[in-house]
């Protein structure tokens, strides 16, 4: 059975985007170790709003580590110091008794605070947008098995298509930049064959649109693959740049 | 008595929707332009939707309640999506996919639409196949299917364990391809709150934006909702935490029929409920049945060991061990629908057998497959299940059996909707989850992904031009009208009314309360008595509620405790129409359970003379009991059996 611990919580509070925000503690009784982290939030919440006290704003969703929604920087890494999790995947019997916990949202600029822990992360659909898709309309293809792929091709792609695109490597990279983000998806679709047609042309234009918004270069420090819920490889940021410079060799 | 006109083609079974197709009127390109529809929901069905529609020609406005459209539900869909492509060679076929289909629905769904969804499943693995989704292959290079309960053929297509990942970010790449043309404009974090109706037609919608927390108005020629299921009227439930039926109930408010409330899906295979913070249910895919031998201990004595802590597991030597599915199933053993192996699961549970220290669990065990197989395999085949498993439970299950409960998973009732997915308000369509059509009483494992993509990609997109072809001539609406400032003062005053009760009681408690009556008394296994008493109590709630809830912060401010609770506010009235169907509904059916009609060996008694329609609520005012109308299901070319899953 889990046991029962107490805590910290230090936690990053901002009324707004423009606005100054300050850590601000909470102390924690009795949490059972069974609690997921985001439930342990709810519980402060509970707290703060039975004390007529605003609750504090986080992003969640399937709280089944899928939907890519939570985000929360735990005690200086992106979905806490537990790999391949995400936040809302992440147990309080990982933590210590009478530890200090520290709650920061993802810092970078790509993502601005919109209130405390939530952030905006509308660039990654807008490079999405850019270019992160097959043209094909719905319609008549031809027969799903018309084309075979190999397994290991299949298996590799699908490796790279697990992305959930929650910001976590923009939050863990030192330079802010969303390469592995934009090769996870370049790279699904330049190994399989649907893709080939605009491969070029999409590794452009992710690579632009990314540059556009003001995402940083990456310099292979490694530290978004650490910290990747989704345990997407930096691979995928070597054939990015082989894509690039290809496609830039041809212009 | 209003009629009810499902618009069903003429012609054989096989030969409507063909027909449908050569017959139904178009809207030529030029006059697509000038055609606005509203898409709300971003899942399968409202992306692969308003892509479609986008990629047609017509100006569509899509809304998400999340900060984008990927995050939608179906993402968490992890079996997989059923297609009657045979490619196993197993004597698949479309009519049998169908027959499946109708009979794990229990005879309770439309035979027409369900002959379609199974008509254009094969078109559905093309498409996303064509869009770059990485199903699974085998070595020679084609995809690769598995088996899901309620069939005995392979028809299920898969991504690992994230199918619904795939196919969501194969519809989101569509999308995202549409809004990058301009055909589409996305509306991320806002919430729809109300439909506006003008001269009968829908023509827009009150959306709540939810970052800066004011009111929006949007006009359109049509509007389209996908916006899922109401499985989180019971607080706990495999849901996303924003899930939510408001969309629905407002559009029921203003005249939309609610078809089949009380058709939930219990799912059988998730990890059971642990102490009163949980915020969620965690869902096990139905996958794992195909290997896993699900068991309780056949002494009561050592069921109590189990309980107390005494005995593990894996000390109960095989003989002792109650293999009820198979016991009870021998053709369909592990693989019987999932309505039939929750129901299973309560009996035992219900009986003293349980095996967690609350006695409301089961196990399903891997040791059998791991020796059959080898632990590689089975890793291979579910290691990224049985890691989140651990994560969770802090136990492994390649060591000691998981533990497993039902819990509520997906809902069958929804929006009624015609043969052409238009709601009883004209103009207004329902897609997906979020409609009744497809799934009848209960719905087979990998048959969501197929509806929601079936209406969003290959139907709506068709029988929309239907309605929109007279529509041509229609200019843009100004949301200046009346209509909209009446509407949005409506929604307005309802959010005011709930920042002033200034109660006592935090919206999650209020929730919770409300959930445990529903699972109690509208949840597995329902009675008369319960249904009475959870109407009265739903009643008491709703009072409570509305004279006691505390909400903090502003109402024209970003507000996460007043969208909970104008959430809530719906999940009630949405409680209370799930236990009206429930009472009326005197027979066993699929999801739907009353106790007093079963079989000697406890199986679901159907009453077909009585009870073969579909109950459509018409609402009738605020405190008023809705109106009860009925669509007779006629099955033409099938015969209804009593559905069997022994021999």
């Amino acid at each position: 059975m889990d046991k029962n611990i107490s805590f910290t919580l230090k936690v990053w509070r901002q009324r707004g985007p423009k606005a100054k925000g300050e850590f601000k503690e909470y102390p924690m009784k009795d949490i059972s170790g069974g609690t997921s982290f985001l439930e342990m939030l709810d519980i402060l919440n509970e707290e703060l709003v039975g004390k007529g006290e605003e609750p504090i704003v986080f992003d969640h969703d399937c709280r089944e580590g899928i939907c890519g929604m939570c985000s929360l920087y735990v005690n200086g890494h992106p979905h806490g110091p537990e790999g391949g999790v995400t936040t809302c995947q992440l147990f309080m019997r990982k933590f210590k008794d009478g530890e200090t916990i520290t709650v920061e949202p993802w810092r970078s600029a790509g993502f601005p605070v919109i209130r405390d822990l939530m952030v905006d992360r509308t660039a990654y659909d807008t490079i999405m947008q850019a270019g992160g898709y097959v043209s094909v309309n719905t319609g008549a293809p031809q027969d799903a098995n018309a084309t075979p792929i190999s397994k290991e091709i299949a298996d590799e792609a699908m490796d790279s298509a697990s992305c959930i695109g929650c910001g976590a490597c923009v939050a863990a990279c030192k330079n802010g930049s969303a390469m592995l983000f934009v090769s996870a998806k370049v790279s699904q679709l330049a190994i399989l064959p649907q893709g080939q047609v605009e491969r070029v042309r999409r590794a452009k234009a992710m690579v632009a649109k990314m540059d556009e918004l003001g995402f940083g270069n990456c310099t292979n420090t490694r530290a978004c693959e650490a910290e990747c819920p989704k345990n997407i490889t930096i691979s995928n940021i070597a054939r990015l740049n082989r894509e690039f410079i290809s496609a830039k060799c041809k212009d | 008595m209003t009629k009810i006109d499902s618009k069903i083609p003429e012609g054989k079974l096989a030969e409507k929707w063909t027909n449908y197709k050569n017959h139904q009127k178009l809207v030529n390109p030029s006059n697509k332009r000038r055609l606005d529809i509203i898409v709300v929901g971003t899942g399968l069905a409202g992306a692969s939707a308003a892509a479609s529609l986008g990629e047609m020609g017509f100006k569509v406005l899509n809304f998400c309640i999340q900060d984008s459209p990927r995050r939608a539900h179906s993402i968490a869909a992890q079996g997989g999506i059923n297609a009657a492509k045979n490619y196993t060679n197993d004597g698949d076929s479309v009519y049998r996919l169908f027959y499946d289909t109708i009979k794990g629905g229990d005879y309770r769904s439309r035979e027409s639409n369900v002959y379609r969804l199974a008509e254009v499943s094969n078109a559905i693995i093309d498409q996303c196949v064509a869009q770059g989704v990485p199903f699974a292959r085998d070595y020679g290079g084609s995809l690769d299917n598995r088996s899901f309960g309620g069939a005995q053929v392979s028809r299920t297509f898969y991504a690992k364990g994230q199918t619904g990942q795939q196919l969501l970010l194969g519809a989101y790449s569509a999308l995202s391809r549409q809004i990058n043309k301009g055909t589409v404009e996305l509306y991320t974090r806002y919430e729809m709150m109300d439909l506006v109706i003008i001269d009968g037609r829908a023509r827009g919608i009150i959306v709540r934006n939810l970052v800066t927390g004011k009111l929006e108005r949007f006009a359109a020629h049509a509007v389209v909702i996908g916006t899922g299921g109401y499985s989180n009227s019971y607080f706990l439930s495999t849901n996303a935490m924003s899930c939510n039926v408001s969309a629905p109930i407002q559009c029921y408010k203003k005249g939309a029929y609610f078809a089949n409330p009380a058709y939930v899906q219990i799912h059988p295979t998730c990890i059971p409920v642990h102490g009163d913070k949980q915020s969620k249910l965690t869902l096990m895919s139905e996958s794992l049945r195909n290997d896993g031998r699900i068991w309780v201990p056949k002494k009561l004595e050592d069921a109590k060991a189990i309980q107390a802590g005494k005995l593990k597991p894996t000390d109960i030597p095989d003989e002792d061990r109650d293999f009820y599915l198979e016991r009870r199933y021998p053709a369909f053993g592990n693989l019987v629908p999932r309505d039939v192996a929750s129901r299973a699961a309560k009996e035992r549970c219900d009986a003293g057998f349980g095996v967690n220290e609350t006695g409301l669990a089961v196990f399903l065990d891997f040791k059998y497959a791991i020796e059959r197989l080898g632990a590689e395999a089975v890793e291979a085949r579910y290691g990224n299940l049985f890691q989140m498993y651990e994560e969770i439970t802090d136990q492994n299950p390649y060591k000691t059996p998981m533990m497993i409960f039902p819990a509520i998973h997906y809902t069958m009732g929804g929006i009624w909707v015609d043969y052409e997915l238009m709601t009883s308000i004209p103009g207004l369509f329902a897609i997906g989850e979020c409609n009744f059509s497809d799934h009848g009483a209960n719905r087979l494992g990998a048959s969501a992904l197929m509806q929601g993509l079936a209406d969003g990609y290959f139907v709506l997109p068709y029988t929309i031009q239907n309605y929109l072809s007279d529509q041509i001539s229609v200019p843009r609406f100004s949301t200046d009208l009346p209509e909209f400032e009446t509407a949005e003062k409506s929604v307005y005053d309802m959010m005011k009314k709930l920042m002033n009760v200034k109660g006592k009681r935090t919206v999650d408690s209020i929730h919770k309360e409300f959930g445990l009556i529903l699972w109690e008394c509208v949840g597995m296994g329902r009675t008369k008595k319960g249904l009475e008493q959870a109407i009265v109590r739903i009643d008491e709630i709703r009072k409570e509620f509305w004279s006691n809830v505390f909400i903090p912060g502003e109402l024209d401010d970003m507000n996460p405790e007043l969208e909970k609770a104008i959430r809530v506010a719906n999940f009630i009235d949405m409680g209370q129409l799930m236990a009206y169907d429930a009472l009326n509904r005197e027979e066993s059916c699929g999801g739907h359970f009353r106790e007093e009609y079963q079989t000697e060996e406890g199986e679901a008694k159907r009453d077909d003379k009585d009870f073969m329609y579909v109950s459509c609520w018409n609402y009738q005012g605020e405190d008023k009991k809705p109106e009860l109308l009925k669509e007779e299901l006629v099955y033409e070319e099938t015969e209804v059996k009593t559905r069997n899953y022994k021999v």
